[in-house]
């Protein structure tokens, strides 16, 4: 017996869960428990301080403070249940199909929750750099962008002065801007790939604009002091992306930044026995974002990386659109099977299945690419017929790319069709 | 004046102290650094040898298979992690087989029990994802993975609890031999923290052993420090290997081993680079790069899930054996020196052995009262949901999760801070709880941790240090340098 029940279980208060919630309360669902590990609702955008946020779905530029607070007022309007500071250790299954969290926390222990659906939006982490292979000391003084933003804008505290940084995903960007703000001076951006991994307007907004110079192509290859960082010597690399011996430049600082990607935060998944794509490190998820685990859905960072919340909430109101759904049974014949297949510099997609007794009457379909590419074209085919053929002027791997799928269309193509499996393919083309 | 003043808190001198603390003496361990175990003990394989490496007769021989019976117990009334996961040599090439049968001989004369000679059909039986290139191996089975830090801060800890001092952040400077009014020999180490008189010295300083033993013999030893990089995994690839897996030495050199740890990661190394600076911890480029092609011999898929990597120093004495005893020319002044693998494990064997040294030389009697147990720091990750109800029962900060990757709770590092010796720095912390150890390597618990230890040990976040003076990580406010 568990010791609480909710028929939607989510994990994870940040903002896909805090959409997901909202929406499935939309579609009329009352039983649901949000459980969040940090002692406040909103996630990562808490110390998300700068703006920008919400110019999709609220048509403004809002703070990642302001834009929660959006979410977090209709959960606390619509007086959705939550559990603070409560960590969740095991999601499992039992007898026909019910869902079993463990989770604990300081005021009820530890305790299991039985749910009929659970939604998986516990957010990524950041790469470290034992993952990044980076030689030399290990001082004090290497963080990672998202520990000096909270240490910045959440303690108020500084982790450095003279700063270098690693990687220009787009936490690292704003913290070249942020650090810069608070009275550091930021020495450089490297960037081990010749093209940026953040978004366009960052790179202007917070490297151009405060003359930080972004290195693309080149690395660090030493870190130099025993305690405290003193200084990181930075090379240039060949196209192999290894180290061009004669162009290693030392850099005196105190600090090193580390923005060098995210990874899905998915071992409650893995133990659950979620199937994973090993492209994106979130799991493979079908037109209603349900996992290969029936009645399991994901969404947000947990299932792929995203550059816009935005996008995170869009995709996490779908998810719990359709585990309202699946809680009501009301998940549709499944119609025809269609994989989704990726090639010719398209690096994943997500979803990955779509199911057309499920499909909406347009499915947004996310991925991103490989490269950079300049005056191309995004080609969809389905059965080798092409559903469109889109110009793209450019197109980059730090920024996603969507395209939108017609049921009406896709179903004209396959009507009568008496193969239950078909086949979308989507590829970059000239 | 002292009875006894060991150098060195890491697992030599932590073992010594240990074992010395059952007499009845004063006994004061120095270390330069800011917690035990932060040298050579913190930075290996974390191997419990089952002793068949060591040529026949050696001290390495000797206190390596006495060591490995130790900690088998040791595990126990100390509360340290211990596996006994066994050890398998690979030959890897295909014409030899003479030197698996060598060392399984030599093996034998040194009294490991249960070796083994393995062919290819068992082996891969036993460890389906070794190389197809292994044509037989060695087998083991009292081999062993340890968690290094916990074991040498159980010695430490249970050595302080029967009333060891520890004196931390105290370095020797020098050692003068001197004679009393009445005759008797006493030396006088001049440390940072002032002046010490002490009966007996015992050097189990690591790389720097042959610093402290010249400045009072005639008969010089030589310290080679011998870097060993390695590679931690993640625990996804944890499960790669059961057993810890050598390479046997060949024409392309050492090998390197791949084992699981025995907190479920996967480890490869070490490398073997002598360098001149004790202190040079650094990794290199081809370091770690070499390290990944040369585990890839030892399995069929070596898993590219590198979480941390890290460097280690051996004190490599010329001799090729431990130096332990009194100095011929320096009564009173014991040698633990020259410890390099299998150091790890020979630690309590050693221990034992220098502590009876002492007791002959001071003449001194067993405690009555002596504590032979010492629990270690409870662990959520690891305790069953019965045992972790009855933690959170205890104290509600075991439900408050500080690390995520490790599931490390706020009642676990005030447990590791309140306790003896307890942690002052965040390594300190880490080391004894896991902290930080995890996929994220700190990225979400520092912030965590700093202000758990700065509310504990009553001072500013900014007086926090990773490890020692020097390693702060905050400078500040923000805006202070505007």
């Amino acid at each position: 017996m568990a010791d609480r029940k909710a028929e939607l279980i989510i994990i994870g208060g940040g903002p896909a869960g805090l959409a997901a919630a909202a929406s499935a309360r939309k579609e009329g669902l009352q039983d649901i428990l949000i459980l969040e590990r940090d002692t406040r609702l909103g996630g990562i955008l808490n110390q998300c301080i700068h703006n920008g946020f919400g110019l999709h779905t609220f048509k403004e530029e809002l703070t990642g403070p302001e834009y929660a607070a959006r979410f977090i007022k209709q959960i606390e309007d619509e007086k959705i249940p939550y559990m603070l500071d409560t960590m969740v250790i095991d999601i499992s299954e039992g007898e026909g199909g019910i869902k079993i969290v463990t989770a604990m926390n300081p005021k009820e222990g530890l305790f299991t929750i039985e749910g009929k659906a659970v939604i998986l939006a516990m957010g990524c982490r950041e790469r470290p750099r034992g993952a990044l292979n980076i030689p030399g000391y290990r001082p004090a003084g290497i963080y990672s962008a998202g520990t000096a933003q909270y240490y910045v804008n959440i303690e108020g505290r500084m982790p450095g002065k003279k700063v270098v940084i690693l990687g220009s995903g787009d936490i690292g960007l704003i913290m070249a801007r942020r650090m810069t703000y608070e009275g550091a001076k930021v020495l450089c951006v490297a960037e081990l790939q010749p093209y940026s991994g953040g978004l366009k307007r960052n790179i202007v907004q917070c490297l151009d604009d405060f003359d930080i110079p972004l290195l693309l192509s080149h690395t660090v290859v030493d870190i130099k002091g025993k305690k405290r960082v003193e200084g990181v010597t930075i090379a240039e690399v060949d196209e192999n992306r290894k180290p061009i011996p004669g162009t290693e430049v030392f850099y005196e600082c105190d600090t090193l930044l580390l923005s060098c990607g995210l990874i899905p935060e998915n071992e409650l998944s893995n133990k659950l026995g979620v199937k994973m794509n090993p492209v994106t490190n979130g799991a493979f998820v079908n037109e209603s974002l349900e996992t290969s685990v029936p009645g399991v859905f994901a969404c947000g960072n947990v299932l792929h990386v995203h550059d816009l919340v935005d996008y995170v909430s869009g995709e996490a109101s779908l998810a719990g659109k359709n585990a309202a759904a699946y809680i009501r049974g009301e998940s549709g014949s499944d119609g025809y099977l269609i994989n989704i297949k990726t090639e010719n510099g398209v690096r994943y997609s997500v979803p990955t299945t779509v199911r057309t007794g499920n499909m909406p009457d347009t499915l947004t379909v996310r991925f991103r690419v490989g490269n950079e590419y300049r005056d191309t074209n995004l080609a969809v085919y389905l059965d080798g017929k092409q559903l469109m053929k889109l110009p793209k002027r450019v197109m980059a791997p730090g920024e996603m790319e969507q395209i939108i799928l017609v049921k009406a269309k896709v179903n004209e193509i396959l009507k009568d069709s008496d193969v239950s499996e078909h086949e979308i393919v989507i590829r970059v083309e000239d | 004046m002292q009875d006894v003043t060991i150098i060195g808190a890491g697992v030599t001198g932590s073992a010594i102290a240990r074992e010395l603390s059952r007499l009845d003496l004063d006994v004061l361990v120095l270390e330069k650094e800011s917690d035990v175990c932060e040298g050579t003990s913190k930075a290996n394989s974390g191997i419990v040898h089952s002793g068949y490496d060591a040529k026949p007769g050696t001290l390495k021989a000797k206190f390596n298979v006495e060591g490995n019976k130790l900690i088998h117990e040791l595990s126990k009334t100390l509360d340290f992690p211990f596996k006994e996961n066994g050890s398998i040599v690979l030959e890897l090439e295909e014409e030899g087989r003479a030197g698996i049968e060598a060392l399984y001989e030599r093996g034998k004369s040194n009294g490991v029990p249960g070796l083994r000679i393995l062919e290819k059909d068992e082996l891969l039986k036993m460890e389906p994802s070794v190389s197809s290139n292994a044509v037989c191996a060695l087998y083991a089975p009292t081999g062993g993975i340890v968690c290094p830090f916990n074991m040498t801060i159980a010695f430490a800890e249970n050595a302080a609890d029967n009333g060891v001092t520890f004196k931390l952040d105290t370095e020797v400077k020098n050692i003068e031999k001197k004679t009393s009014e009445d005759g008797t020999n006493y030396y006088r180490l001049e440390t940072s923290g002032g002046i010490i008189d002490t009966k007996v010295v015992i050097n189990a300083a690591g790389v720097y052993s042959d610093v402290f033993h010249n400045m009072v013999s005639e008969y010089k030893l030589h310290i080679t420090p011998r870097k060993g990089e390695y590679l931690l995994m993640d625990k996804m690839a944890g499960d790669l290997v059961k057993a810890t897996l050598f390479q046997l030495p060949s024409k392309l050199g050492k090998g390197v081993l791949v084992t699981p740890t025995v907190h479920g990661n996967l480890m490869v190394g070490p490398t073997a680079e002598e360098v001149e600076d004790p202190e040079d911890t650094s990794t290199s480029a081809e370091g770690l790069a070499s390290l990944f092609d040369k585990g890839a011999m030892s399995v069929e898929k070596l898993p590219r899930l590198t979480i941390t990597s890290f460097a280690g120093l051996r004190a490599h004495e010329d001799g090729g054996d431990f130096v332990i005893g009194e100095v011929k020319d320096a009564p009173g002044f014991i040698d633990a020196a020259g410890i390099e693998s299998p150091g790890l494990t020979a630690a309590p064997a050693v221990g034992a052995y220098v502590a009876g040294i002492v007791k002959d030389i001071l003449g001194a009697s067993e405690k009555k009262d002596f504590i032979d147990t010492r629990k270690g720091i409870p662990s959520m990750a690891l305790a069953s949901d019965e045992e972790r109800a009855a933690l959170i029962a205890s104290d509600p900060a075991y439900a408050h999760v500080i690390c995520r990757c490790e599931l490390v709770t706020e009642g676990e590092i005030k447990n590791a801070i309140n306790r003896t010796l307890g942690a002052r720095t965040v390594d300190g912390i880490k080391r004894r709880t896991r902290a930080g150890m995890g996929r994220c390597q700190t990225g979400f618990c520092l912030a965590r941790t700093i202000p758990l230890l700065a509310e504990a040990l009553g001072v500013d976040e900014e007086e926090i240090v990773k490890s020692g003076n020097g390693a702060y990580y905050i400078e500040g406010k923000i805006k202070d340098s505007l």
